[in-house]
């Protein structure tokens, strides 16, 4: 069996599972945000069962328009406060105490490598990063685990890509999954399990790892996953005490595909508008001209990102008449990079310090674009309307892409940037 | 089990971010979020929603993001089902489990015509447009799926299969 049918069968009590099956399994840990949390907290009130299965497993948390920035939000913050109070979960972050749900969940300590991880949002196939199975449910299925601890799933077929070769300066795992998603296309992988392996992943660090193995599902995957190496059993001992029992894909494991991937000639990659598979190298978009950068979210708002973009920004200027928003994608990383004086050097550069957030990724609040606007964002999506106006272009690439853009006033390939 | 309704058609790849703009997600009202779906890809579509329609559409529907606003804001604005080549699969889930229906339904994108009076048996898969008399096979549901239909969606579902276990 490989990875993911292994912890399948083991999360549903089998001794073995092939893909095509549908088991009903134990889930370890169920994530809510304030975005698709209170829809949850209404069905669970619907099914009228007084108790959560297990308060332990649920990890709830406020990240995409926090702090509250409008009374409705403040609403939906409300709801998941007293939720958290009267069900008694320990794990709720809020205001303050958190960040972008995925980085929190990992941060954190509430992945672990082997385990089957659920949550009401769709980039949280990033836990793969970590060798759990991880995948996106909606609000009701959530109501329905919050009840029973099961969901029902169909065993994926995997796709297998194996990664070879050593990264130029300044290209990054961020440009590897934009050139595999272009190559796949939107719905190249729907319903399939990635799982990324090969000499590059296993050189990769965690916050590389958790970037391709975040945006699996602009491919219409179920999950990533990524076989738990020591780096990724040391990060996550580090986070929490709870014993887990990795498991890995059998040498033989069967694939429907296996696809090889090679970056040593990789160019930095860019997604450009309206579809995240509408991917070209930076050389041929080279000189657009932009309004707003913007750097953070789960995909690329990690310390790794931050220092990477700092690099490139440091002693420069963000060109006049672009703005550059800076947003941290939690707490912690928000810290490191107050201690590694990184947010002076975009401060001086003249960037905007967000708090952690969703925020501009999302399009709720803190950096929304304006008809006929264009960003360069390191986020995951760029679809029509998503970070505001539906009359707005938004290009998609690395932290060092857009930081180079940022400087730039246009799209900017950072390899050109004498360091 | 039937659902018919006026075709209305969309292509490849239709996200939930058109489907409904995050900007709008801190409504719970359902018929507040039913007021901006399909904003981004056609202004008119709640005018046109209200009689009762179904969509049909090509491969990936409702790619993107897990929101269950989504599928609650066409269920609202008067979609009775969507049939398309092919879904993406945490829309899939959240439209059986709040009663929207959706079918898989293989080379139906192109033979149906805006305006077109479909009507759909849900147990069978058989879809029929009768402007054109003609008919198209969906995938059938999984027996499991179909009484999660039947039952109005999960949590109705779920609550019968709770009552049946003694624990509601």
């Amino acid at each position: 069996m490989n990875i993911s049918e292994k912890i399948l069968a083991k999360a549903s009590g089998k001794e073995e599972v092939s893909a095509g099956d549908i088991v009903e399994a134990k889930v370890d840990t169920v994530m809510i945000n304030e975005i698709t949390g209170p829809l949850a907290i209404k069905a669970f009130d619907e099914i009228g069962i007084r108790r959560a299965w297990d308060k332990r497993r649920i990890v709830m948390i406020l990240d995409h328009e926090v702090p509250a920035d409008s009374v409705k939000a403040a609403e939906m913050h409300k709801i998941m406060r007293e939720f958290a109070r009267e069900q008694h979960i320990p794990n709720f972050y809020d205001v303050g105490s958190g960040g972008v749900c995925h980085q929190v969940m990992v941060e954190k300590g509430h992945v672990r490598p082997g385990e089957l991880i659920v949550g009401a949002d769709s980039h949280t196939c990033t836990y793969g990063a970590l060798g759990a199975f991880a995948t996106g449910i909606g609000s009701t299925e959530t109501a329905a685990v919050f009840a029973t601890g099961d969901i029902w799933l169909k065993v994926p077929e995997t796709i297998k890509i194996d990664v070879s070769g050593s990264f130029q300066r300044f290209v990054t795992p961020k440009d590897l999954i934009l050139n595999i998603i272009g190559q796949l296309k939107a719905d190249g992988a729907i319903y399939r399990a990635l799982e990324f392996a090969g000499p590059t992943i296993d050189e990769m660090s965690i916050s590389g790892r958790l970037t391709i193995c975040n945006m699996a599902v602009e491919i219409g995957a179920k999950t990533a996953i990524i076989n738990p190496d020591e780096v990724a059993l040391s990060y996550v001992k580090n986070r929490t005490e709870k014993p887990f029992k990795p498991l890995r894909s059998d040498p033989d494991a069967n694939c429907e595909r296996n696809i090889k991937v090679t970056v040593d000639n990789l160019e930095p990659q860019v997604a450009c508008p309206h579809t995240v598979d509408n991917v070209k190298p930076v050389t041929e978009v080279e000189g657009t001209p932009v309004d707003q950068t913007f750097i953070g979210s789960c995909t690329n708002g990690r310390i790794e990102d931050l220092r990477i973009a700092a690099e490139i920004t440091k002693g420069r200027k963000v060109k006049e008449g672009v703005r550059m928003l800076i947003t941290p994608a939690s707490q912690e990383v928000y810290l490191e990079a107050l201690q590694e004086r990184l947010l002076e050097a975009f401060v001086k550069a003249g960037a905007y310090i967000c708090n952690p957030t969703c925020g501009a990724c999302f399009g709720g609040h803190m950096g929304l674009l304006a008809p006929g606007e264009t960003c360069i964002s390191s986020s995951n999506r760029n679809f029509i309307g998503r970070m505001g106006s539906p009359k707005a272009e938004i290009y998609l690439a690395s932290p060092a892409t857009v930081a180079a853009s940022a400087i730039a006033g246009e799209i900017t390939d950072p390899r050109r940037l004498e360091m | 089990m039937e659902i018919c309704g006026k075709a209305v058609t969309f292509g490849n790849d239709v996200n939930t971010d058109v489907i409904i703009p995050g900007k709008y997600l801190t409504a719970l009202d359902p018929q507040e979020l039913a007021k901006h779906a399909m904003e981004g890809l056609d202004p008119d579509f709640t005018k046109i929603a209200s009689d009762g329609v179904i969509i049909v559409a090509g491969t990936n529907f409702g790619c993107g993001s897990s929101r269950e606003q989504a599928p609650i804001a066409l269920k609202y604005a008067g979609v009775n089902g969507v049939l398309a080549e092919s879904f993406a699969r945490i829309f899939y889930r959240n439209a059986i489990n709040i009663g929207l229906p959706a079918l898989e339904c293989l080379g139906i994108l192109g033979k149906v015509d805006p305006g077109d009076e479909l009507c759909v048996d849900l147990a069978g898969g058989e879809v029929v447009d009768l402007s054109k008399n003609e008919s198209f096979r969906a995938l059938k549901f999984p027996d499991f799926v179909l009484e999660i239909i039947g039952d109005g969606g999960l949590i109705e579902h779920l609550r019968k299969r709770l009552r049946r276990d003694g624990l509601l």
